[in-house]
């Protein structure tokens, strides 16, 4: 919402900029609850740019399209300026931007030579000042086609000769003609003496680009002097001939005035960001309310006062009728006749301007003028389109077309709300006006519709057709629907106040739904108890009235615009915001203290990242949803029930539609990335969830997921394990084991194993599948482990305990036996570890050899034994007959013989 | 004799000092003082002395002994020193060469900032909650007194797996309130960071899937003063002792009163720069007292209990911690990203 605050100063005495900064004023008003975002000065970045009159000008002796002008700029001596326009005379105020000036976009203005002559500043059009032809509509330019600017786009063949004469027949009943002289007799109009070649005539024109020694085509017939569409030319034959130019000012204002005060860009805007709550303040005044509150300064608002007495009765013109009630709490309505559509005057379309609306015309800015001041949405249309003059307020009919104002035809359904007439609809009700209805220049009649619709049906219908008007906007809200009886009659003293026509007697206004003001008991204690203050009863009240409540002894009515209202609590926040909420004290908490801290499951995750940073891996975030392709793209067979997953009905996009069952698509598609970027030896983990349907519960089940991924040159799949390992072995889990894994589609079938502790399955790990990795995009070896968080909480050890240091020397043996290449190290070692008595304490392997000396088909596998008692030292016949104890069950079950 | 044995001390003591290795040193010990010595053989004369004779040149002769044994006892000291003193030299390294590299894991930005907050909670006694992000529409909007008709409820702003709006995506962690107040027994003080699901285009500011962290007090007789006091006490903990702050009035639908908690800008002490877009403040967070009406409707009495809630956004506070300008590289996970924390 932005606010003008030379409008603001028109309700609330005190707050103007002189007054209090912008600084001041944004602290305030944020700290009162109006949040400012932003304040612009529309002419910020326009500095030393004054009003000058011309006194006289002449021709650049170098150049066949410059002037050079002297300038009163309310100094003491004129300014001599160049400028390449032609729509300046004599007598004409512009804005001159003199030596060491700025303009909008930081463009800076300095005294220097053109094609030899001193210019001391520039001339400015409208769009040099950041404005356009809507703020200043009477601006616009005309201009003469001139024949000595006349470029023929192929020279060879000029349809006038470039010596062309007075008197030459250009065509039909055009001939060329020099311009003699030329006076300015009013704005924008010119008296131009011309020689046609047999005589001399006056004429006035309001071509603004003719100069005396100006060669024109004149069409004597109808004694006017011809533009570029009049010859049916090109505008670039014509270069400097266009409708743009210097910016003649029709103000009342003298050489030497600040140009930002004559166009009214010295206003300066504050954007607000207005809270849902509170669409009250989505305008002028009820931001004037919360400014005179705020700094205690009076409000005066306006009661709009209507003359009224056109011709016609109102109660037989119109008349409305709102079959949907419910939905349509309040519909008023008046009437305007003998419109004369023109532009709306300066101050109006300034302030427009300044709240970023553009100005259209009278009639239409009037609307959004009161739009903006009272903040209840105004709609206009043409009586004379409204057949039979009945307006009825319905929910459209399922596939209904209605072109709206923006040109777009709109399908409609039933939720939709329509003002029609007794055939067809004629505006999108709350929402935007219908192209069939539009106020166009011969409008005479007027219809004004301030009207109250039901929020939320405004909302979805907006919604639905993917339109979020102004209008819309606030109607969504909820607005007050005792706004709708003054704004419309504001609209209508408005239209007399600007002389755009006459205003019939009498208002039609249909009160479906009778709002009760809200009352609520003013509870002192409670409000302080809140808040934590000692706030006195008088403060409290007195701050509730500033606000325009009414308080009577312990009953607060609430005024009709702040529906937000409701509940003591809310009071204790209007205490509260006018209290100043920095004024509240600041305290610790009291009361029973609570044991704070981090469950299990969450100490468990921490301890996961930590192992996995202290094994080099990064932590990734990956998103929740995933694409429904990523099924195929890890090979999962057609029927895996991994696929019945949670689909989100409206998703961004395909790509993440679906909740994924498994993190391993969104690990790969990061390794994949990262591939992609050349960066080298990468390792990742994510704890992140995967999320299951469940039979009984609407809600999924949410499952977390360790999800370690890794690949480059340092990166093989018993480095990977060894992570494994240590995660389970910094987890202190017992009885782990490994079990190959060939069924897993997502895997090399010959590089994957799953992980258990006992029986428990703790998860999967193993290098991704080649064909899974090159789906990818991935040549190299990708390398992936999934463990699922809760069996590993499950499978947590116990808290360590001390074990006694050994206090006698253990005995070592290697041992190599040779053995079939279908024997796996893991079933060596059980049948090691229960083949080996007591003293056996460790088994560790430190190599596997085949080559020489090795039948092929068989490997020869080293381990080093650890043998040692708890209480005495053995000796080394009590280890011999350990080790043979084992290499005799390694040869009965394994068939492996010592090398 | 008595010349003999000067002549000899002079001569050993000389060699001495001359040797330059401890090999040179070790012959000139043999060479005068070994068995077939040099002193020895002087020594062996002593018998041809007169008694008289014999204790005074004995006399010498041990002091020549004495004065040799010292000095090479110095020699041997010096010659260990130089050698060692070679031997460190022969070994020096160039330090500049860099050390052998020991790969660690880093915690993912937003992580490192999480666990800061969550820590400086959990000293004031908060428990940490993690809740379903699979959520009821009842909870995320009805408990939270965003009814029907509530613009956030739109399927334009909110990702839904059924017709009838029942079941979605959290769009906040605020349903963690509900499910406190149904689950734990009063008083309650709890964060509930995780993660929420908006329906937003992903650019620079803006991604479908984010991280808030929801916190909430309910007890007897808190009030507003006690949020102020508490959240000053975390910030005061995030951004170090004497960080401005000022409360903003703001609107959320589960609390009244509500506000915004803004720190003053770091980078400019508050006179107004770009980091903070002018104002000199920097928004963090929003909180307010619990709407008495989301107590009733969890069963609370609001005339006996009464509560505070805040809730802030994960991402634009990791952005600010680490100056990290785009939020799409949160979720890119280039380790090139990942290893700057």
């Amino acid at each position: 919402m932005n606010l003008s605050r030379a409008w603001l100063n028109e309700f609330v005495s005190g707050v103007s900029v002189d007054e209090i900064n912008d600084r001041d004023f944004s602290e305030v008003m944020t700290l009162s609850g109006s949040k400012v975002e932003l304040v612009t000065e529309p002419g910020a970045e326009i500095c030393n740019v004054v009003v000058g009159r011309i006194v006289s000008m002449e021709r650049h002796p170098d150049s066949d399209h410059m002037f050079i002008t002297q300038i009163d700029a309310g100094q003491s001596e004129t300014v001599q300026i160049v400028t390449g326009a032609w729509n300046v005379h004599p007598g004409d105020l512009v804005p001159v931007a003199l030596h060491k000036s700025t303009l909008p976009g930081g463009k800076h203005i300095e005294k220097g030579k053109l094609r030899g002559v001193l210019s001391c500043g520039m001339l400015c059009s409208l769009s040099e000042l950041g404005l356009d032809e809507r703020d200043f509509p009477y601006a616009v330019i005309t201009a003469a086609a001139l024949l000595n600017d006349y470029h023929p786009i192929d020279p060879a063949k000029p349809s006038v000769p470039a010596d062309v004469q007075p008197g030459y027949q250009i065509y039909g009943p055009v001939i060329a003609a020099r311009v003699l002289g030329c006076q300015t007799v009013a704005y924008g109009r010119f008296g131009v003496t011309l020689d046609t070649g047999k005589e001399e005539i006056h004429i006035e024109t309001d071509c603004q680009n003719l100069h005396e020694g100006d060669m024109v085509a004149f069409n004597v017939k109808s004694s006017s002097i011809c533009k570029v569409n009049d010859l049916h030319a090109q505008q670039q034959e014509f270069p400097h001939c266009i409708p743009d130019g210097i910016f003649v000012l029709n103000e009342d204002c003298v050489p030497g005035d600040d140009i930002k005060t004559v166009t009214g860009l010295d206003d300066h805007v504050v954007e607000f960001e207005i809270t849902p709550n509170r669409p009250d303040c989505l305008s002028v005044i009820g931001l004037a309310r919360e400014a005179a509150a705020a700094f205690d300064k009076e409000l005066r608002l306006h009661e709009p006062v209507v003359k009224g007495g056109a011709d016609g009765d109102l109660a037989k013109l119109l008349d409305v009728e709102t079959p949907d009630a419910d939905l349509v709490p309040r519909y008023t309505a008046r009437m305007v006749r003998n419109v004369k559509i023109a532009p709306s005057p300066k101050w109006m379309r300034q302030r427009l301007r300044s709240m970023g609306v553009r100005p259209i015309n009278n009639i239409v800015d009037i609307t959004n003028y009161v739009m903006m001041e009272y903040g209840q949405p105004m709609h206009a249309f043409d009586y004379r389109y409204v057949k039979g003059g009945k307006i009825i307020v319905r929910r459209a009919v399922e596939g209904e077309q209605l072109t709206t104002l923006d040109g777009v035809v709109r399908t409609l359904s039933a939720n939709h709300l329509v003002i029609a007439d007794q055939t067809r609809a004629v505006g999108l009700a709350g929402i935007m006006g219908g192209e069939n209805s539009e106020i166009v220049p011969d409008t005479v009649d007027v219809v004004f519709e301030s009207a109250n619709f039901d929020g939320t049906c405004i909302r979805k219908g907006a919604l639905a057709l993917g339109m979020r008007t102004e209008a819309s906007a606030k109607f969504e809200k909820g607005l007050d629907p005792m706004n709708t009886l003054p704004a419309v009659n504001r609209a209508c003293e408005l239209v007399e106040l600007l002389g755009a026509g006459e205003v019939v007697d009498g208002v039609i206004d249909i009160l479906n739904h009778v709002p009760q003001p809200s009352v609520l008991a003013l509870r002192p204690e409670r409000i302080n108890a809140l808040l934590g203050t000692d706030i006195s009863t008088a403060e409290m009240v007195s701050i509730l009235r500033k606000l325009n409540f009414t308080v009577v002894g312990e009953t607060v009515t609430v005024p009709s615009w702040r529906g937000d209202v409701a509940h003591y609590s809310d009071l204790a926040e209007e205490v509260a915001r006018f209290h100043g909420y920095n004024n509240i004290p600041t305290t610790l908490m009291r009361g029973q203290t609570t044991r704070g801290g981090y469950s299990a499951a969450q100490t468990l995750e921490r301890t996961l990242g930590a192992v996995c940073r202290a094994a080099g891996y990064d932590e990734i975030i990956t998103y929740s949803f995933i694409s429904p392709t990523y099924s195929d793209k890890i090979c999962w067979r057609p029927d895996d029930p991994r696929r019945d997953s949670f689909r989100i009905l409206n998703p961004l996009g395909e790509g993440t539609s679906i909740m994924r069952t498994t993190t391993l698509p969104s690990m790969l598609e990061v390794l994949s990335r990262n591939d992609s970027y050349r960066n080298r030896n990468v390792r990742l983990y994510e704890i992140g969830r995967t999320y299951h349907k469940q039979a009984d519960d609407p809600l999924a089940d949410e499952r977390r997921v360790l999800t370690l991924g890794a690949y480059g040159d340092d990166m093989d799949f018993y480095t990977l394990k060894g992570a494994v390992d240590a995660v389970l072995s910094a987890l202190r889990v017992e009885n782990v084991r490994y079990a190959a894994d060939s069924n897993n589609p997502s895997y090399h079938p010959g590089r994957c194993a799953r992980v258990y502790a006992g029986d428990a399955l703790l998860g999967t790990l193993g290098q991704i599948h080649p064909r899974v990795a090159a789906n990818y995009g991935v040549d190299g070896a990708l390398y992936a482990a999934e463990l699922d968080v809760a069996a590993l909480l499950r499978c947590q050890g116990a808290e360590p305990a001390y074990r006694p240091l050994p206090r006698f020397p253990a005995v070592m043996r290697d041992i190599a036996v040779v053995c079939a290449e279908s024997v796996t190290v893991g079933e060596l070692e059980d049948c090691i570890r229960s083949a080996g008595g007591k003293l056996l304490k460790d088994v560790a392997l430190f190599d596997i050899y085949r080559g020489s000396g090795i039948l092929s088909g068989m490997k020869s596998v080293a381990f080093n034994l650890t043998l040692r008692s708890d209480d005495s030292s053995i000796t080394s016949a009590e280890a011999d007959a350990d080790v043979t104890a084992i290499l005799t069950a390694l040869r009965q079950t394994l068939g492996a013989v010592l090398r | 004799m008595k010349q003999q044995l000067e002549q000899l001390r002079a001569a050993a003591l000389r060699a001495i000092e001359q040797a330059g290795a401890m090999e040179e040193l070790e012959n000139v010990r043999v060479k005068f003082m070994g068995k077939k010595g040099e002193l020895t053989a002087v020594l062996k004369q002593m018998g041809k002395l007169s008694p008289e004779e014999r204790p005074v040149m004995g006399q010498l002769a041990n002091e020549a002994r004495a004065a040799m044994e010292q000095a090479i006892e110095n020699a041997r000291a010096r010659l260990t020193a130089a050698a060692l003193e070679a031997k460190l030299e022969a070994e020096t390294l160039d330090v500049t060469v860099p050390g052998r590299a020991v790969k660690l894991g880093h915690k993912h930005p937003m992580y490192l900032a999480l666990d800061e907050i969550k820590d400086i909670f959990v000293g004031m006694g908060f428990t940490v909650l993690d809740g379903p992000e699979i959520e009821l529409a009842e909870l995320n909007f009805d408990r939270l007194n965003a009814g029907e008709g509530h613009p956030s409820r739109d399927w334009s702003d909110t990702f839904y797996f059924k017709e009838d709006s029942s079941v979605m995506l959290r769009s906040q962690t605020s349903p963690m309130q509900v499910r406190a107040m149904d689950t734990m027994p009063l008083p309650i003080r709890m964060i509930a960071p995780g993660r929420v699901y908006r329906k937003d285009e992903v650019d620079a500011t803006h991604s479908p899937m984010f991280h808030q962290v929801e916190g909430m007090v309910i007890d007897k007789n808190v009030t507003m003063a006690d949020l102020k006091g508490t959240l000053n006490a975390v910030v005061e903990q995030l951004y170090g002792a004497g960080t401005k702050t000022r409360f903003r009035p703001h609107h959320f639908p589960f609390t009244e009163p509500s506000c915004e908690l803004d720190v003053q800008c770091h980078k400019c002490g508050g006179k107004g720069c770009p980091t903070c877009k002018g104002e000199g403040w920097i928004e963090l967070l929003g909180a307010g007292m619990i709407h008495p009406r989301v107590l009733e409707m969890a069963g609370i009495d609001p005339e006996e209990w009464s509560g505070w809630a805040f809730g802030f956004g994960l991402e634009r506070t990791a952005m600010r911690q680490f100056k990290i300008a785009d939020l799409r590289l949160i979720f890119e996970n280039d380790v090139r990203f990942l290893e700057q924390f």
